[in-house]
């Protein structure tokens, strides 16, 4: 069992997050002309337009909860004044919300990818790969949500929500590159099969991130919500390579 | 640096902002601006053209990147021309340079496709049938079935296939209707080969191999000028645009050059700046009114009498006021003014007749080879008759005598041009006039002179043979007679000076064409004034303008009467140059073989393609044209009391014309059938035709068994730019949704054919198999069954010629074509290699009989000297190749129709190879080519052979046979021409005789060609090539009756159409408008417009018409352009919605209000594509059509006329042809505009 644990959560964490990393730098650097969504919006837009908001809307909401929720440390949600529980509580609803949206959007998006001929015809196996292991992985965060309640009371007092706690601490410990505590968090505690799962889903996630359309969030726009009407670049910029 | 590190810099980034703010400037990186540079960068250049009938024939460097084409421009390395003559580059035009867009563009077909219901129905019918042809018998035999995919055409659902599959089918289908009905019920069109040799080569092959029926498009397009056969015996021969510049005087007519002849129109605008005057006649004011020192706008459609007008100043002028010495020699040598017409008595006076033939006279002259064929004129010096060298009698079964030299058989001569100091009498003679017949809307004017002018004739009286006396009078006289001039004969039917009203002065045309007199006499003086000075330098530019009118040939023959009159034709710098269509497939006679597999088998199945389309999309059903309506008021009237489609049968049963189907029974049985009754083939089918147990398949064209079973379209948009009529396609070729308005002749009891099986319930969906080959999902693709994606012009390797310059161009494949597409020689291919799998077991070695028409250039010009008789009704004895057609036996090898097509077949070595009445010998140039292209080793039916595998295989085999483009060839055929005139020839191509053109030459530079006898010019140092250049400078006769240019046609059906002589006939009423006009409003003034149908700006034909670029340089859909007076009349505004309607269907389009139209007339440059924002009619319940939904076909008879010297058929020579101008149509603003997007 120590080594099935070590195995998914002290080396595959790392295996995925050199192939994100070195993966997304390589394909940026050599391959700028795939960089790109692969909207298929040319071949089908109203399930689409049904589809894709809701999803992104959830999956923005889910993304920026895991991150905040998972590496901001303890002390400082002590310091604010947040408990064990109350996070537990806003991430138990903030994202049963967000999921569930995303889920509405994700199943039309699932649907209109297998069924729409034309989108079918067009997909690539990693295309279709993906909808499909977004899914699953947003299902087991919904069903992960029923084990979160009955677990926002587990732990001593002041040490509520232990298995939140234990997810936290691999997850920092694992950025800080500290390996044998991230491990010993997933180990020491009674965190369930779905939890593990779902990390173990996730990591993969980032695995496939530079394979697949997934690059695009690197590149939304958002600086043109505050940059200047008008951008001159300089003529004689120093050629950088 | 990387990429990623570089947008890390987000602090060392450096911004200075400006403009308060509002902008920013940064010194981030630029490298992806490099992506856009690549854009039009290179890697290599390849030469290639765009083989699309535009006559330009441009030499463009493709420019490739990384295995994709990011563009093109032109090419500038012709060959230089001489001295004191431009150069020809650069040449291209805006169309061509956006033609790469294509390759990629969303329109590109890429893969092949079939009808999603004709796919299902296969695939279920090959589970239950192994053999693909049982399989594609279950389809088209179950009538639910075929109804089902065929209803289905045009209306979407396509999905794609493989070769493998597509091939199949296709290869089942052509088995399947050759085993069961025949296999002339397969049928190819394919135009223009020049723009493409190889590839219309490709088809033309596979289907003459079969057995199956190769289309002619020249006449179907209407770009055929029958006046050229009429008067010369030549399809069709013009200068090379070069040649404008050796010209001092140039009328341009009916010829937009600078919007159609873009990169050709250089040299006219340099020969102005060298002194050259030009005069401009266009109705409309047109793009090359501007280059005009003149602008004449007669009303459209009666340019014939603006010709005879100025035809009457030219004879007055330089004929009876002053005398051209220069003219008059021309004339008396070269045309047929000299030659005696025999007048006929007639009710009041006498009739123009035939020509005096030797064979009229006592002891046939002395001529005893092909008396009937050799016309007589009077030698001036003794008076006596005399039968001078070049008549068309002189060409067949003798040697030496067919020239022009001033001889007969008794020595030098002399030829009179008038009788009037030496004739024996003053005779009256009738001579019909058109002009007075008024017009159902008034549109065209009238003139109230008698239907019948007299005119008073000096004749002489000759002893005929049979003991009678005729009178006798030449061409001249009457030509005078005919245009009015005035020969000082006490004539008061003539006109005494011009501003008499009488027939053809020039104040008579001026109430039929608006044109002012003054100004036709102004420049019919320059013009002929011009010519005698420089001896011809006189030019006329023509274009289809004036072509598409049903009497097309008056116009035509009135202003080739203005240049024969006046020396033009033959001189440098003179002439008439008719530029419709890329007609002129240089290396011809190299090509032949080739094309219609006749290294195999000959003769290959040739058919008009009018005809065709008339007949078996049954356009006939719905004829409302009478006979009476146009014949001449001295014909017999109730010889003419037939339908169109009665003369056309009368005229394939005389073997004028071909047919396709050819006989109501399937050809591959006949020989058996004779076996059987033991009876020798042709005797047995006389036999059965004359009993009638055998008819011709054209007296029963709706009967399932003569259907046009299997079709093949490619390099064509027959459905979405040719097509006249087509709504009456849609509904009865095609069985499908259609526009169609009228009612048939059952239906509102007009007159039915006479000699053709009427059925009641007509059919629809005669073409099982529809496939059509493109590189682009055009309108005819979209009606189709099957369609294969074709390699682009930068995709393959080919070759075009033009008749505009005197080059040959390679296309080249500067790119394998993409996705799944292949070249069309691969694509025929591996349908042969299919066709030959699946023959197996249903046919093998099988007879064919072939019937042929009497053909031009062959003994059978000579069959019918005194007109054609009706077999079948007894009149004449019914006898192959002299009365009918001929009666041939086709041995086809079908399970090696692929062995065939990859080789050069041995009949080039046994028969030779020729053209235009001449042969010779062409063993050296096959051995030539088992060398160059190899000989297939592996044992077969081809073993030893010239391989043919390759594109550029069929390119140099078209290059080592043709005398163009091998030297050695020409001299052999110059020499063989030599010995029919008795005069040496080879010394035009004597200097050139080592000079051998291949492919690869080519692709390095365009070639000039090498002169041969197959074109009437020159190709040399010292002239631009110009037609009748070798005929008027090396004496070779015109393969006319005469072997002189012809101002007189003395054939039975032309004197029945008033038409020996030019007149002037006004457009015809086809009466498809007042069934329609005001019977469903929509609350909006409806106008009734002539419909013209022009060449585009943007477009050639249809392409370029949906290309992006072009669609953004016009208006983005179909428009039509009207004139400011109608669109006020009808509350129309510049852009609004119109519909334009009449019986045969309906269009919408925006319109174009320009003061650029005269009033009355409705512009719709043909050819745009219906599949580019096109809403639904008010009227029909479908989209609205193309240009061609109003229009439908009508013949002319004398069109059909055959077994006479120069009207005798040859394929794209004569015919009938579509016309189309004659037409009316409703206009009205729209009411709703519906996308009907939910369809």
């Amino acid at each position: 069992m120590d080594y099935i644990n070590m195995l998914a959560f002290g080396v595959y964490p790392y295996i995925a997050l050199a192939v994100f990393f070195i993966g997304t730098w390589i394909r940026y650097d050599r391959e700028q002309y795939t960089w790109k969504t692969s909207s298929s919006q040319m071949l089908e837009s109203k399930q689409l337009r049904k589809g894709s908001l809701p999803f992104h809307i959830g999956i923005i909401g889910i993304f920026f909860g895991h991150l905040v929720g998972l590496l901001t440390p303890k002390p400082i949600w002590y310091a604010l004044g947040v408990s064990n529980e109350l996070k537990q509580w806003v991430a138990i609803i903030m994202g049963g919300i967000f999921g569930v949206i995303c889920l509405y959007g994700l199943v039309i998006l699932v649907n209109r990818r297998m069924n729409n001929v034309r989108v079918r015809v067009n997909s690539s196996s990693m295309d279709i790969f993906l909808l499909w292991i977004l899914l699953a992985q947003l299902v087991l965060g919904l069903i992960s949500i029923f084990y979160s309640v009955s677990h926002v009371t587990h732990g001593a007092e002041g040490e509520k929500a232990a298995v939140m706690v234990a997810l936290m601490t691999w997850a920092q410990n694992i950025v800080t590159l500290d390996p044998v505590q991230a491990v010993a968090a997933v180990a020491n505690n009674p965190v369930d099969w779905v939890f593990k799962l779902h990390v173990v889903l996730g990591m993969t996630i980032f695995l496939i991130f530079p394979f697949s359309r997934l690059v695009h969030m690197f590149s939304v726009p958002v600086q043109y919500i505050t940059r200047q009407h008008q951008v001159v670049r300089k003529k004689f910029a120093k050629p950088t390579y | 640096m990387s990429r990623l590190l570089e947008k890390l810099r987000f602090f060392k980034t450096h911004k200075e902002p400006f403009a308060d703010g509002h902008g920013v400037t940064t010194d981030e990186d630029r490298a992806w601006e490099q992506g856009y540079r690549q854009r039009w960068q290179h890697d290599k250049v390849v030469r290639s053209t765009h083989g699309v009938n535009c006559t330009g024939s441009c030499s463009w460097k493709i420019y490739v990147k990384d295995g994709l084409v990011t563009w093109e421009t032109q090419q500038t390395d012709y060959p230089r021309t001489r001295p004191d003559l431009p150069n020809h580059e650069p040449r291209g035009c805006p169309r061509g340079a956006s033609y790469s867009w294509y390759i990629y563009s969303a329109n590109r077909l890429k893969y092949p496709k079939v009808r999603q219901q004709l796919m299902s129905l296969w695939r279920e019918a090959k589970e239950t049938h192994k053999d693909p042809v049982k399989a594609w018998e279950s389809i088209v035999t179950d009538p639910a079935k075929a109804k089902s995919y065929k209803q289905a055409r045009g209306m979407g659902g396509f999905v794609r296939a493989n070769w493998q599959e597509v091939n199949e089918i296709i290869a089942a289908s052509n088995v399947y209707t050759a085993k069961e009905y025949g296999p002339d019920r397969i049928s190819g069109f394919s135009p223009i080969p020049a723009m493409s040799m190889v590839s219309y080569a490709a088809g033309a092959r596979y289907l003459s191999l079969i057995g199956g029926n190769c289309l002619s498009f020249y006449d179907w397009y209407c770009d055929l000028p029958p006046a050229s056969p009429q008067v010369w015996g030549e399809q069709t021969d013009v200068p090379e645009s070069a040649d404008w510049y050796n010209s001092n005087y140039i009328i341009v007519w009916g010829s937009n050059v600078p919007q159609t002849r873009t990169p050709d129109a250089h040299f006219l605008t340099e020969v102005r700046y060298k002194g050259t005057k030009t005069c401009v006649i266009t109705s409309d004011y047109s793009e090359a009114s501007k280059f005009g020192d003149t602008w004449l706008s007669p009303r459209q459609g009666t340019d014939s009498a603006l010709a005879m007008a100025f035809g009457h100043v030219i004879l007055k002028e330089f004929y009876v006021n002053k005398q051209s010495q220069y003219f008059q020699d021309y004339v008396t040598r070269y045309t047929d003014m000299p030659m005696l017409v025999m007048l006929e008595p007639g009710e009041k006076v006498l009739n123009q007749g035939r020509f005096l033939r030797a064979a009229d006279l006592v002891d046939n002259l002395g001529e005893d080879n092909n008396p009937d064929w050799k016309t007589i004129a009077i030698n001036s010096k003794d008076q006596r008759l005399t039968s001078p060298n070049g008549a068309i009698g002189y060409r067949w079964g003798e040697k030496g005598k067919w020239n022009l030299e001033q001889k007969d058989k008794q020595g030098a001569v002399d030829l009179q041009l008038s009788l009037k100091d030496n004739h024996d009498e003053v005779v009256e003679v009738g001579f019909p006039y058109f002009g007075s017949a008024p017009h159902e809307y008034e549109y065209f004017q009238h003139t109230d002179h008698d239907e019948v002018q007299i005119r008073k004739i000096p004749a002489k009286k000759v002893e005929l043979a049979n003991g009678e006396t005729a009178y006798v009078a030449t061409v001249f006289d009457l030509m005078l007679a005919q245009y009015g001039v005035d020969n000082g004969m006490n004539d008061e039917n003539r006109a005494k000076d011009y501003s008499d009203n009488v027939p053809y002065t020039p104040a008579w045309q001026e109430h039929i064409t608006g044109v002012k007199p003054e100004d036709v006499i102004r420049v019919a003086t320059e013009f002929g004034r011009n010519a005698d000075k420089t001896k011809g330098r006189s030019m006329v530019i023509v274009g289809a303008a004036i072509n598409h009118w049903y009497h097309m040939d008056m116009s035509y023959r009135g202003l080739i009467n203005m240049l024969m009159m006046c020396g033009c034709i033959g001189q440098s710098g003179g002439g008439w140059a008719h530029y419709v269509g890329q007609e002129k497939l240089r290396p011809q006679t190299g090509w032949q073989p080739l094309a219609f597999g006749l290294d195999w088998q000959r003769p290959p199945r040739h058919m008009n393609g009018t005809s065709f389309f008339y007949n078996h999309s049954d356009q006939w059903r719905y004829e409302k044209l009478d006979m009476s309506e146009v014949v001449s008021p001295l014909a017999n009237k109730d010889k003419w009391s037939s339908t169109i489609l009665d003369y056309n049968t009368r005229a394939e049963r005389m073997g004028w014309l071909p047919s396709a189907p050819q006989l109501g029974t399937n050809p591959l049985g006949l020989v058996k059938a004779a076996e059987e009754a033991g009876m020798d083939v042709k005797d047995y089918i006389v036999d059965q035709l004359k009993k009638g147990d055998l008819k011709f398949a054209c007296e029963q064209p709706d009967d399932p068994k003569n259907f046009p079973r299997s079709m093949f379209i490619w390099r064509s948009n027959l459905l979405g730019s040719s097509g006249k009529g087509h709504e009456y396609m849609l509904k009865h070729l095609l069985g499908t949704k259609h526009g169609l308005l009228g009612k048939d002749l059952g239906e509102f009891g007009g007159k039915k054919p006479e000699d053709v099986e009427w059925i009641d319930e007509a059919p629809e969906g005669k073409v099982d198999l529809l496939t059509t080959l493109d590189f682009r999902m055009s309108t005819t693709c979209l009606y189709s069954d099957i369609v294969l994606p074709t390699a682009t012009w930068y995709e393959k390797d080919d070759m075009n010629t033009s008749d505009m310059h005197p080059f040959i161009h390679p296309l080249t494949a500067a790119v394998d074509p993409v996705w799944e597409a292949q070249s069309d020689w691969d694509i025929f291919k591996g349908i042969a290699k299919d066709f030959s799998r699946l023959s197996q077991g249903h046919l093998g070695v099988e007879q064919d009989v072939v019937t042929v028409p009497l053909q031009h250039d062959s003994p059978g010009e000579l069959a019918q000297p005194y007109g054609g008789k009706a077999w079948w009704k007894g009149e004449i004895e019914a006898i192959p190749g002299k009365t009918m057609p001929n009666i041939t036996v086709v041995e086809r090898d079908y399970p090696n129709t692929y062995h065939r097509f990859t080789s050069l077949g041995p009949l080039m070595d046994k028969l030779g190879n020729g053209g235009k009445g001449i042969n010779w010998n062409t063993k050296e140039e096959v051995e030539f080519l088992g060398k160059l292209n190899r000989t297939h080793v592996e044992e077969g039916a081809n073993q030893g052979r010239p391989k043919i595998e390759t594109a550029i295989d069929a390119c140099e085999t078209i290059l080592s046979l043709a005398p163009e483009t091998n030297g050695h060839v020409a001299v052999k055929a110059w020499a063989a021409l030599g010995e029919l005139t008795g005069r040496d020839h080879t010394h035009l191509a004597k200097p050139k005789e080592e000079e051998k053109i291949r492919f690869r030459d080519i692709v390095a530079q365009p070639r000039k060609i090498i002169s041969s006898p197959t074109w009437s010019g020159l190709e040399d140092e010292h002239v631009s090539y110009n037609a009748g250049y070798t005929n008027v400078h090396e004496f070779i006769p015109w393969r006319t009756i005469t072997g002189r240019q012809q101002f007189y046609q003395d054939h039975e059906w032309m004197r029945d159409f008033g038409e020996t002589l030019c007149a002037y006939k006004p457009p015809i009423n086809l009466k498809t408008v007042a069934p329609v006009l005001n019977k469903r409003q929509n609350g909006n003034k409806e106008i009734v417009l002539n419909w013209i149908t022009p060449h585009q700006k943007w477009g050639i034909h249809s392409t370029y018409s949906d290309n992006l670029l072009m669609q953004t340089l016009s208006r983005g859909g179909p428009i039509v352009w009207i004139s400011e007076i109608d669109a006020k009349a009808a509350g129309i505004e510049d852009n609004d919605w119109m519909e334009i309607f009449n019986v045969n269907g309906s269009i919408c389009a925006r319109a174009v209000v320009s003061q650029r139209v005269p009033e009355g007339m409705s512009m719709m440059y043909h050819a745009q594509e219906r599949i580019l924002n096109m809403p639904g009619s008010e009227l029909t319940g479908t989209r609205g059509g193309i240009h061609n939904s109003v229009t439908r076909v009508v013949m002319k008879p004398t069109h059909m006329i055959g077994g006479y010297a120069q009207q005798a058929y040859g394929f794209n020579y004569y015919g009938t042809v579509g016309c189309n101008r004659d037409e009316f149509v409703v206009v009205r603003k729209m009411d709703k505009v519906d996308f009907l997007d939910t369809e």
